[in-house]
């Protein structure tokens, strides 16, 4: 079947576009930003609204037809939905199955000074009503705020012996937060430690896909709820645990296993 | 801000006896603090004196030569008495001008270490002669700016405030006009991500930045004129807003003065908290930067809205309240008049709660009526936008109604692309458009309006001062500086001796000399002398 956008009849193909171009509002303003959304594969675009913005800039609002549909049968299964567990089924887990508190670490890193997201997480107020991991008497949280390098962070992992490391990356101007959210793992990994840790990282351009990509174990975007957080992370704690592994899960967990392979199992 | 304050702005009735706790309570936390304050100097206040004088530049390698001077000061012991002594000694002993002794004791080619004590008096008349002038060109400087300003319109209130954060002054100046065009009254430029943790300033004119722009005298001079022009070419006049805080606090201030700036965002306790910038340091920076910024006639305001990003803003709204009475008074005390100084504070609780808006009014209009001869800088919602841009719009256009329906006049736009990316050129049309709407429409609706005997919001600013009050009794007993390294605010704690840029506070020698420290404005409740007014 082939898949359209909706507006209101079935494969209309109706879009809404906005955008401005470095022209003052002209004839020929207008004349760029029809032939650049026809390029976009819209057919009878209507612009519904224009207007200049000043110092030769102006803004349209373009309605059109995409003609472009995309088949159903490349879109694959859907893959579920992470079901997460809530405040009360980690906490009982962490205290059946491992029996001792787990140790997270976060901070933003490099030049960020940004800290809502790492925030929203681990402060126990939490977000949009959803506690924070500070809260849940089975997690020992350390907030090591913003701005840390990454060597300090990676000092903190040592000192408090952490088995989670929470990262948030804001900023994103010529890709900074990769080039940092990079040179932690690699730091980690130089350490040794990247076996005995979980490495989770979390901001508004992070996507699992992209924190797999650069040696994380998961990668959360926006939006992401605390216990989304936490579950995921007693959910890979378990997961080991149940492959037989025994005892601290720090220290202990399989060595030179990838774990792109393993997250898309479970 | 250059009108005056609205009037007819009491809706609330708050109790007469519990505002005058707070205030009084506010004011007693801010004398300890500028008493202890009052003992310190820093290398950036030494700084900021020599570039109050006119010292310029920068080395090869972009370090300003002020830097390397205080530096060497510090090493050959001879800061405690002022930075400027020791200048008035290497000028006297070698003839030099001002630039060339600050320059000649940078490269080493003066060295300090062999300069012979000079006659203390000479010294003395001839650094406040020097001081007089500065002071007197810096006075020349914002008379001539204040007959450009009364040459245009103010602009109406709610002033409407947008950022521009290319990281490029030159499409910052592009971005600032044509948001000028479409209605801005003030444009901020959003400084490089951490510019706050440099204690220097970086030199020139600059074109990269991350989320944001170098602060530099040189971006600052560019955007200033950038805004004159526009400015004679609407007939209104378009305020330009920096950050005067992190490290280098008094020399942004210095810079903000220099380059006529009309608005400085600064806050010492922002740094503490949300910086990590020792408490002292800081606080003393602050200090310094509010005299020259009540000289200069800049209006600062205040960065409580940071407060209640990162708690629930409902339920620590009276943090928020708190801060603000603490931080009135300090600037009150640095010789800043009511009417320079601009309350922060924002639209950031829970949307999807029951009455948030009325909170959200009841708020707005206890920081109004607490403080009738100050402007108001009302900060958008940030932590509840979704990157849903078309809930974003609603979301603004409830914070702009209050805005216009509590007279803050200083409103700063959200953007419906907030918590995705730095403003588009479209998203400041967009918002400009959603808040032009408000400041019409709703010009005078709340004048229409009294609030009923068993009114919900006067009970919510009622609970919101209590709870203000009773966290300032607490801070009244431990000191501020205890207090925030109890974590009283932000729920962030910041030890006295931990934090960044301790190592640049130092106590005043009896013998310490710095005619700034004659001249600024400062406590003008005892002094009387108020260049603000």
């Amino acid at each position: 079947m082939e898949i359209k956008p909706y507006g209101d009849t079935l494969n209309d193909g109706a879009v809404q576009i906005s955008f401005s171009l470095p022209l003052p509002l002209s004839t020929r303003g207008k004349k760029a930003a029809r032939e650049l959304v026809i390029k976009m594969g819209i057919m009878d675009p209507r612009i519904v609204f224009s207007r200049d913005l000043g110092e030769g800039f102006s803004f349209y609002i373009v309605y059109g037809n995409l003609i472009h549909s995309v088949e159903s049968e490349i879109l694959g299964e859907d893959i579920e939905e992470e079901v997460t567990l809530d405040y009360w089924e980690i906490n009982r887990l962490i205290e059946e199955k491992i029996g001792r508190k787990l140790v997270i670490v976060g901070a933003t890193i490099g030049s960020d000074a940004h800290t809502v997201g790492i925030d929203a997480i681990l402060n126990a107020k939490g977000f949009a009503g959803d506690v924070g991991l500070e809260r849940y008497p089975s997690f020992t949280v350390h907030n090591l705020g913003s701005q840390v390098p990454p060597e300090t962070l990676l000092e903190k992992v040592m000192d408090y012996k952490a088995d989670v490391i929470l990262v948030s990356q804001v900023v994103t101007q010529k890709n900074s937060h990769i080039h940092n959210l990079t040179q932690l793992v690699e730091l980690v990994e130089g350490s040794a430690l990247r076996d005995k840790v979980i490495m989770i990282c979390g901001g508004p351009y992070i996507s699992r896909e992209l924190a797999l990509e650069i040696g994380y174990d998961a990668g959360f975007g926006p939006h992401t709820l605390p216990a989304q957080v936490a579950s995921f992370i007693v959910k890979r704690i378990m997961e080991d645990y149940q492959e037989g592994i025994k005892g601290c899960v720090r220290g202990e967990r399989m060595k030179g296993r990838t774990r792109r392979v393993k997250w898309k199992n479970w | 801000m250059n009108d005056t304050a609205p009037d007819d702005i009491e809706i609330l009735s708050l109790p007469i006896s519990l505002k005058e706790e707070a205030f009084s309570l506010g004011k007693g936390i801010a004398e300890e603090v500028h008493n202890k304050v009052k003992t310190y100097s820093t290398f950036a206040i030494e700084r900021a004196s020599l570039r109050l004088l006119g010292v310029k530049g920068a080395n090869e390698e972009g370090v300003p030569w002020v830097n390397i001077f205080i530096d060497k000061c510090a090493r050959e012991g001879k800061l405690s008495r002022g930075a400027l002594f020791t200048l008035g000694e290497v000028i006297i002993s070698n003839g030099k001008t001002l630039q060339e002794a600050v320059e000649g004791v940078a490269t080493g080619a003066i060295d300090l270490g062999t300069i012979f004590p000079q006659d203390e008096k000479k010294v003395k008349e001839l650094m406040t002669s020097l001081v007089s002038r500065s002071i007197e060109d810096l006075l020349g400087m914002r008379r001539k700016r204040q007959e450009m300003i009364d040459s245009l319109t103010p602009g109406e209130k709610p002033l409407l405030y947008v950022i521009v954060a290319s990281g490029n002054i030159y499409e910052d100046v592009k971005q600032a006009k044509s948001a000028a065009m479409m209605g801005a009254d003030i444009i901020a430029v959003i400084r490089t991500t951490a510019q706050s943790l440099l204690d220097y300033i970086p030199y020139g004119i600059t074109t990269e930045g991350f989320g944001g722009t170098v602060a530099t005298q040189e971006n600052f001079a560019l955007m200033r004129k950038a805004l004159d022009e526009v400015s004679l070419k609407l007939g209104r006049y378009i305020r330009l807003v920096n950050y005067c805080s992190g490290l280098a606090m008094p020399e942004i201030a210095t810079l903000g003065a220099l380059e006529g700036l009309d608005i400085m965002v600064n806050d010492a306790i922002y740094g503490i908290l949300f910086r990590d910038i020792n408490s002292t340091r800081t606080l003393t920076d602050q200090e310094f930067s509010r005299r020259i910024l009540s000289l200069a006639g800049i209006t600062i305001v205040t960065g409580e809205d940071n407060l209640i990003k990162t708690v629930d803003a409902k339920e620590m709204a009276h943090t928020v309240t708190a801060s603000q009475l603490i931080n009135h008074h300090l600037a009150l005390l640095s010789g800043l008049p009511p009417r320079l100084i601009g309350m922060g504070h924002a639209f950031e609780m829970d949307p999807s709660e029951e009455d948030s808006f009325l909170n959200e009014l009841a708020q707005a209009w206890l920081v109004r009526e607490l403080f009738p001869q100050s402007p108001i800088k009302y900060m958008p919602p940030t932590r509840f936008m979704t990157g849903d841009i078309f809930r974003g719009m609603v979301l603004n256009a409830a914070f702009n109604l209050i805005g216009v329906m509590t007279k803050q006049e200083i409103l700063l736009l959200g953007m419906p692309t907030e918590a995705m990316h730095t403003p588009y050129v479209q998203d400041r049309f967009l918002s400009l458009e959603n808040a032009l709407y408000f400041r019409k429409a709703a010009k005078s609706l709340m004048g229409e309006f009294r609030l009923r005997e068993d009114s919900l919001m006067r009970k919510r600013a009622i609970e919101v001062l209590n709870n203000g009050v009773e966290v300032l009794r607490e801070i009244k007993g431990v000191g501020l500086f205890e207090a925030l390294a109890q974590g009283s605010f932000a729920e962030i704690k910041r030890p006295l001796k931990g934090g960044r840029g301790l190592e640049g506070v130092f106590a005043k020698a009896r013998d310490y000399f710095n005619p700034f420290l004659n001249i600024l404005p400062g406590t003008i409740i005892s002094r009387g002398t108020n260049y603000g007014d």
